[in-house]
């Protein structure tokens, strides 16, 4: 499952900027922005990733009714070996010691992307595959493509993001 | 500002320190602006005693966020046409990370002037985090 509409907003694009440490005016200032090369504020190029927000069923966000598995009165809110948490691409999840992480991320840009706007976004699924790791066993890793379509249908942004998951724990 | 074709050239090395001393709140302030607020990234607990790491870790993707912010301060707001790359190794809190672009060519795609760089962010022992590459548009 993943986010269908991201509503680009400006409030969000100021706090994903600031939580890269990027203070570029033209993520936050309208006149500044309006007075650079791009016109108006855009969204910084890894903005896009944060479509997560949009994503119902998202599994790395606390969900009303459903168990956390962070700590909370115990070390953590779900039992051992429980059903697995997925993940989607540009996120990590955890299961029984083995380790689900984002190995790859990788982003076209046709345009810039902008507050105001409604981008819609479409899921394929990529290729699938496995490898010996140096250090967490084997390794599975799979692909996953989303395009994000501005209201016109044209592409602002394809997205292909690469997850993998560990059999053991990965300490660096 | 952006580039422009005649003022770099093949092998030109530009780098920026993107973050000193990671704290675990820029952790957690990249966890609500993304939306992935998955405890080994937020929740020392969790990642020490559950998980089994010695601390909380940041996302990959703040280690490229903070990558692209290097590359966008060197080719100009808006000129990214391609980023990409892989997460080699973990980013823990204290780590300082440095950020580098190497142009790697100087073509015409479609009558536009664009530059490949070879994208690489290294912690403070020299260990790559992140490897990629990137291309922009130049003037």
């Amino acid at each position: 499952m993943t986010a269908s509409r991201f509503p680009i907003e400006a409030g969000h694009i100021m706090m994903f900027a600031r939580a890269i440490g990027d203070f570029n005016p033209v993520y936050r200032d309208v006149d500044a922005a309006r007075a650079s090369e791009v016109g108006a504020i855009i969204a910084p190029p890894t903005f896009i990733q944060a479509s997560a927000q949009y994503d119902p069923d998202y599994p790395l966000r606390p969900q009303p009714g459903v168990p956390w598995f962070g700590s909370g009165a115990t070390p953590t809110g779900r039992v051992p070996n429980a059903e697995p948490t997925t993940s989607s691409p540009g996120s990590s999840s955890e299961r029984s010691g083995g380790t689900g992480l984002h190995a790859e991320q990788h982003y076209e840009y046709h345009r810039p992307v902008r507050p105001g706007e409604v981008l819609t976004l479409t899921v394929r699924p990529g290729t699938a595959w496995e490898k010996q790791g140096r250090r967490g066993g084997l390794l599975h890793f799979r692909e996953t493509i989303i395009e994000y379509r501005g209201e016109d249908g044209e592409l602002a942004v394809v997205a292909r993001g690469v997850g993998v998951r560990t059999e053991q724990t990965v300490k660096d | 500002m952006a580039l422009n074709a005649s003022n770099i050239e093949v092998g030109l090395i530009h780098r920026a320190v993107v973050v000193e001393n990671l704290t675990r709140t820029q952790i957690v302030q990249y966890a609500g602006a993304s939306g992935d607020y998955n405890p080994l990234h937020t929740d020392e607990v969790f990642a020490t005693q559950v998980a089994g790491y010695p601390s909380v870790f940041a996302h990959g993707m703040l280690t490229m966020g903070m990558t692209g912010k290097m590359l966008t301060d060197y080719v100009g707001d808006g000129r990214l046409t391609l980023f990409g790359g892989r997460f080699t190794s973990q980013v823990w809190p204290g780590d300082t990370l440095t950020a580098m672009a190497t142009v790697t060519a100087l073509r015409v795609e479609s009558g536009v002037s664009v530059a490949d760089f070879e994208v690489v962010t290294e912690n403070q022992s020299g260990v790559a985090v992140f490897s990629g590459s990137a291309t922009a548009r130049l003037d």
